[in-house]
């Protein structure tokens, strides 16, 4: 009897549990069929890392601003509908939101999660953090070395000044 | 034999490790004094698109000691940039005149842009306030002339560590061997965090003062720069500072008999004319320097050394 009442508690709970996770998912995914889902984006991100993946314009995009996160505190939220991003554009988001998780979703389901890393050179996107520059000039596409990527810290091909994250300029 | 530094550019000492600038210090070595006509039918494209009659000069003093010709501008009123053309298309341009390029720009990271744009070697003049590499190799040659050695010395900076340029490279390619590094500045011109970071991640350590007096007596190198009136928007503090750092025969008496004074020049009232006679002056060996340097550097990279 005792056994048998544990094991019908015991299989509460995880139905329980299924549930939140499957409300979990819901609440995270269920809106996409096929596509990307880009989570703990560092709060108020969103609207620019849509620009650095040039997403909008085109593709459908969920945004989520300032939802709550155990992890954070707050976060953002990206879902594209049927685009699955390449390595190197998930690279690009690590330059905003150094502890951002991916996932790659066909059909309802996450098929791979992917953890992005900083590139190791960015060419276009940043401007230099050095008035003085040659890169200044719109002529010149601005180039920049990662020389350490957590706490990212990239350095100028042309003007070799170092800076880090919080001094970083989208053009 | 092998010739690792022939069509390279010569652009920023960060291009350089320890190795490469040991065996480039050893090349300078063996052109001391000699004036073959190595690169006899060679052209040197002078772009000085900012004057610097000093570091034209020994360029051009160079190019021809070894037999070649110059041609370039000396600012750029006279260039064609008055008229808005890009610095690209003037590379591309001068490049159909000449087999190497020297610049000299306001614009940081210029040089590097010049050498993108063309595949003939190109030297950095000093782009703005990033890096006057032919100045650092000269300085490190000093030096070493006079000391000895790259390693283990106990080095002096003086003066304006914030904007001198010279002593920023200067420093990071001392860091390259083991030294002993004392920082002398003004409260408001110390070296700029953005370079100090740097170094901390280096693991680089130095002593800071305020004043010459501090320094120890067995100093090896005192490294001297100007301090220019219009960084101090007060005039008073100006004169204050100025004097603070005038060195004269009285002000170096206290340092052992291996000292050695250095300056890039020109210098303003920090350097007492009575000291030109001191054996510690080293000053203009370090301009005359600047030819021997600057010799084997357009020979190595012409691949005619
Ligand atoms: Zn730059």
């Amino acid at each position: 009897m005792a056994t048998a009442a544990m094991k019908e508690e015991e299989k509460a709970v995880t139905e329980e549990r299924d549930l939140e996770v499957k409300k979990g998912r819901k609440l995270q995914v269920s809106a996409l069929k096929s596509g990307t889902v880009i989570d703990h984006l560092t709060q108020g991100t969103a609207p620019r890392t849509l620009q650095l993946l040039d997403l909008d314009r085109g593709a459908t995009v969920l945004l989520g601003v300032n939802l709550p996160s155990g992890k954070q505190g707050f976060k953002d939220l990206i879902k594209i509908e049927g685009r699955e991003l390449t390595q190197e554009e998930i690279n690009k988001v690590a330059l905003l939101s150094p502890k951002a998780t991916l996932s790659i979703i066909r059909d309802y389901e996450v098929v791979r999660k992917i953890q992005p890393n900083a590139p190791d050179s960015v060419e276009g996107l940043i401007r230099c953090v050095n008035p003085s520059c040659v890169s200044q000039d719109p002529l010149v596409r601005t180039h920049f070395y990662t020389e350490r990527k957590d706490p990212l810290k990239l350095r100028c091909f042309y003007c070799e000044r170092s800076f880090d994250k919080d001094e970083i300029d989208f053009i | 034999m092998i010739q690792p530094f022939a069509g390279r550019d010569f652009i920023s000492m960060r291009d350089f490790d320890r190795g490469q600038v040991e065996d480039l210090l050893a090349r300078c070595r063996q052109f001391e004094g000699t004036s073959k006509p190595l690169l006899n039918g060679r052209v040197l494209g002078s772009l000085f698109f900012e004057p610097s009659t000093r570091t034209r000069l020994s360029f051009e003093s160079a190019m021809k000691r070894l037999g070649g010709q110059t041609l370039g501008f000396t600012d750029a009123a006279t260039s064609s940039t008055e008229k808005g053309e890009s610095l690209w298309d003037t590379i591309r341009v001068v490049e159909g005149y000449c087999d190497i390029i020297v610049i000299r720009h306001p614009a940081e990271g210029s040089a590097r842009l010049a050498a993108e744009a063309t595949t003939r070697p190109v030297i950095n003049g000093g782009d703005g306030s990033n890096q006057h590499p032919t100045q650092t190799l000269l300085d490190l040659y000093t030096i070493e002339k006079r000391a000895g050695r790259l390693h283990d010395l106990k080095i002096a900076f003086v003066g304006d560590l914030k904007y001198g340029r010279t002593v920023h490279s200067l420093i990071k390619s001392l860091c390259l061997f083991p030294n002993e590094f004392y920082m002398v500045y003004p409260p408001s011109l110390g070296l700029p965090s953005y370079f100090l970071e740097d170094l901390q991640e280096q693991g680089i350590q130095s002593t800071d003062f305020e004043n010459v007096e501090d320094l120890p007596e067995d100093l090896d190198i005192l490294y001297l720069t100007r301090i220019q009136r219009e960084r101090f928007p007060d005039p008073i503090e100006y004169e204050r500072v100025r004097n603070s750092y005038q060195l004269t025969p009285d002000s170096v008496k206290r340092f052992s008999d291996k000292l050695t004074i250095l300056h890039p020049l020109p210098r303003t009232t920090e350097l007492d004319p009575d000291l030109d006679s001191h054996p510690g002056t080293a000053y203009f060996d370090q301009a005359h320097n600047g030819v021997v340097v600057r010799k084997t550097l357009l020979a190595l990279l012409l691949g005619a050394g």
